[in-house]
């Protein structure tokens, strides 16, 4: 019981906290993200294009069916389907819809897992490696792809994840949902 | 979300949310019969004396409704007559009240001195509402603002059973691990009392019992790999009087020389420490979220204890003392008098924290002091509670996972057939992690001699899996996927009778009855569904006499009093939620069978049949 993961956990922490010795500047790990490309907003008062800075790093984890299986067992060993089971969801929210409360994209989701989030998500930043948590938001990323969706078999979703495309967290900045329009005086047929 | 609206119009999933095909219902002949299983140490003796509870456990009703179990004897009964069977067509919601919380409420409506007390879900407000003014206009609110983060730390939705008025205080529980008592008069804290450590998994979601000064309370988090307690409070000061731990060392869980359990296999030196692997104790579970009983003839508190951690059972061998069991223990010192574990080494997360109700009741020719207690395992127990002695134990639900109470030992019956072992999913298992009933609280009517059981009837499919402990993470190591049992109704109302050992009559509902009952001496039962019904039955027939539409599905626990007019009233929070509603105030996606521990995948209908929701409703006859 409790096998290797705390203990692995103990022994990069052991190694964060060494580096805490060197100094202030060494205090945080060298891959410590800029927040600069985490955009959770929708809002930008007065500005009409994206501020988004996608985040270098996230691109090795796109197109990466290695990342999104290897989160898939992380998910589990880290207790993270303890709270939002296979994607539906329970003591935290439900990752198979397609509702961001934080953003999609890599870097987004990443930034939740180093972080936490208020109501109840812990901050995994410095606990686990870097690494790991990359692969985790490829397959968190992945639970709501039609590919993963459409993969499910039985009672049991996200089992056969897809490779995130990048495609997925493109896009010039906001646009209206589909089925809408700009023009308030019309109403598309069909539409509902 | 710039980015992220547009890429939801590429690859986001269809818009119409599919929900999962229900399960097919276990088959009947999966099932023990009654007849096969049921055990007691003596033949029925009805004759030796009538079923009730003693004057000191029950005493005289004054028309209050003060704590959530009306009185330490835990009928909720009550002695008002004005509604009856033939009148109750007639009744009427009088007010009602948004509690402006839209997560599962279970609290108990609590009235004293012709004020009304509601506690919701987290964030945990406390209404005070004036009976004496046409539409019960507000007195004062208490905002308690629990910490934000033991949200995630909740199993079964951010739940609240109910607070207690006692002595100008209303004392209740958040969900991030404090007790409070708010002045009646004021709506300000008296004292905040911190007792939960969210970082630890411990979160607090039960209703402290108050009685002789002392606010008893215990934690939440048996899913979390706590280490399960109950306190003992100064109820004029919140000053921690003692602790006594679940598992652990005899000093921790306050074993001493008092303790003297009835059954050899419970008597010996730490065997909270002896029955688990090395360490494994102090992150056991066994918390204490569920009823305590003050029994004021006895002089002894009871407490369940609930599930030890985590759920794959091969992780932790032994018997998992002194988890899914009851503690006699001294409400002065909470020194342990007897202890009786109706599931040594859980293996199905059935904890033993439902509600205990004090009576005295014939049994083997004589009266004897009984607790009646109806387990997630799917038994009513009998209990004579001087000595913690198993007198009779009965399926009132579908069970195969046990083929009935040894007598001789205490022990379950282990039916091999429904074992676990990791990797391997055992299927149809009843009942099911949720069990035969859950938490919330049968009631007893001594003019019927029945107790009204509101309960479930699922059952699951099993996997283990090995898991981790990380602090402040689910400790569970389990995929479950709950369906329904026999029949494919998913609930129950069974008035059953405690001396005869059977049910009088059942009342099949569709989904799981997740409210608790009230019975009323007009011999009406009440209670709720959680597709929004509530509903009155006549307590000696079953008969549905009257239901009302509410706005949101039920999981609480009606009431009934005398209002400052003399009129008798009923009382009932809305607002589905707990662990079989999370689908609804989650939200938790239907197709995944798996989430909220695997109830989603009997419950993925329940989002067509109501909403999220929560107001408080008081019914009365037109006068």
């Amino acid at each position: 019981m409790c096998s290797r993961f705390p203990i692995e956990l103990a022994a990069v922490l052991v190694v964060l906290l060494a580096g805490c010795n060197k100094g202030p500047q060494q205090a945080l790990p060298a891959e410590q993200p800029s927040r600069l490309g985490v955009i959770d907003s929708a809002l930008d008062p007065g500005v009409d294009h994206s501020l988004v800075t996608p985040d270098p790093r996230a691109a090795a984890y796109y197109n990466n069916a290695d990342a999104v299986n290897t989160g898939k067992h992380l998910f589990q060993q880290y207790n993270c389907s303890g709270c939002h089971s296979n994607g539906g969801g329970g003591m935290g929210p439900d990752l198979m819809d397609d509702v961001w409360i934080y953003g999609s994209r890599l870097e987004q989701i990443h930034q939740t897992l180093v972080d936490g989030r208020p109501n109840g998500m812990p901050s995994w930043g410095n606990k686990v490696p870097d690494q790991q948590l990359w692969q985790l938001a490829a397959y968190v990323r992945s639970m709501s792809l039609p590919q993963t969706l459409a993969a499910q078999t039985d009672n049991t979703p996200s089992q056969t994840p897809a490779p995130v495309p990048p495609e997925a967290d493109q896009g010039a900045g906001w646009a209206p949902p589909a089925a809408t329009t700009n023009d308030y005086t019309t109403t598309i047929k069909g539409a509902n | 979300m710039r980015t992220v609206a547009l890429m939801l119009t590429l690859t986001a999933a269809p818009v119409v949310v599919l929900a999962q095909t229900m399960p097919s219902p276990v088959p009947q002949n999966e099932i023990f019969t009654r007849e096969e299983i049921g055990h007691a140490l003596a033949a029925p003796t009805p004759e030796a004396g009538r079923t009730a509870p003693s004057i000191a456990n029950a005493p005289e009703d004054d028309g209050q409704w003060t704590m959530p179990s009306k009185n330490y004897a835990s009928t909720r009964f009550s002695s008002l007559t004005e509604i009856t069977p033939s009148n109750v067509k007639d009744l009427k919601p009088d007010f009602s009240f948004s509690l402006a919380v839209n997560k599962g409420q279970e609290a108990a409506p609590i009235v004293a001195d012709n004020t009304m007390y509601v506690v919701t879900a987290y964030p945990n407000i406390v209404y005070a509402l004036d009976l004496t003014k046409p539409g019960a206009p507000l007195k004062w609110i208490f905002a308690p603002k629990p910490a934000p983060a033991s949200q995630g730390l909740a199993c079964c939705d951010v739940v609240n059973r109910g607070g207690t008025v006692s002595n100008g205080k209303y004392i209740f529980n958040t969900l991030d691990g404090q007790t409070i008592a708010v002045d009646v008069k004021t709506g300000s804290a008296v004292w905040r009392t911190q007792l939960g450590n969210i970082n630890r998994g411990e979160t607090i979601t039960m209703a402290p019992l108050v009685a002789k000064g002392r606010v008893y309370v215990g934690d939440s988090g048996g899913e979390m790999g706590v280490h399960g307690w109950i306190v003992a409070l100064d109820e004029n000061t919140g000053k921690l009087l003692w602790r006594g731990y679940s598992t652990g060392p005899d000093a921790q869980v306050l074993i001493g020389s008092d303790f003297k359990p009835h059954y050899p296999r419970d008597q010996g030196k730490d065997l909270g420490v002896q029955s688990w692997p090395p360490q494994a104790w102090e992150i056991g579970g066994g918390a204490v979220w569920g009823w305590v009983t003050y029994d004021p003839e006895l002089d002894m508190i009871y407490h369940g204890v609930g599930n030890p951690g985590p759920w794959n059972n091969e992780q932790r061998p032994g018997d998992n003392k002194w988890t899914a069991g009851i503690f006699a223990r001294d409400p002065a010192t909470g020194s342990a008098r007897w202890h009786y574990q109706y599931s040594p080494h859980d293996e199905r997360d059935y904890d033993g924290v439902n509600e205990q109700i004090l009576l005295d009741m014939p049994f083997a020719g004589k009266m004897q002091k009984v607790l009646i207690h109806p387990d997630r395992d799917g038994y009513v127990y009998v209990i004579e509670r001087n000595t913690g002695t198993v007198l009779s134990a009965d399926p009132f639900a579908p069970v195969n996972s046990t083929k009935g109470i040894d007598l001789q030992t205490g022990r379950p019956i282990i039916n091999p057939a429904k074992q676990v072992r990791l990797g391997e999913t055992v299927r149809d298992i009843c009942p099911t992690a949720s069990g035969g009933k859950d938490w919330n609280p049968s009631s007893f009517s001594p003019q019927t001699g029945l107790l009204y059981i509101p309960h479930e009837n699922i059952c699951m499919d099993w996997t283990s899996a090995e898991v981790n402990y990380i602090a402040g993470t689910p400790y569970v190591g389990a995929l479950v996927l709950m369906k329904p049992g026999p029949g494919g109704n998913r609930g129950e109302l069974t008035a059953w009778d405690p001396v005869q050992r059977r049910p009088a009559w059942a009342v099949k509902e569709n989904f799981p009855i997740w409210s608790g009952t009230v019975v009323t001496a007009g011999d009406l039962v009440f209670y709720g569904t959680m597709d929004g019904w509530f509903k009155a039955v006549n307590a000696r027939t079953g008969d549905l006499l009257w239901r009302y539409k509410v706005d949101s599905g039920i999981i609480s626990q009606p009431i009934s009093y005398r209002g400052p007019d003399g009129h008798q009233y009923i009382a009932v929070l809305s607002g589905v939620g707990g662990w079989a509603g999370a689908i609804v105030s989650g939200p938790v996606d239907p197709r995944d069978g798996s989430a909220a521990l695997g109830m989603v995948n009997v419950m993925s209908d329940l989002p067509k049949y109501t909403t999220a929701g929560g107001a408080l409703y008081v019914f009365s006859l037109p006068h």
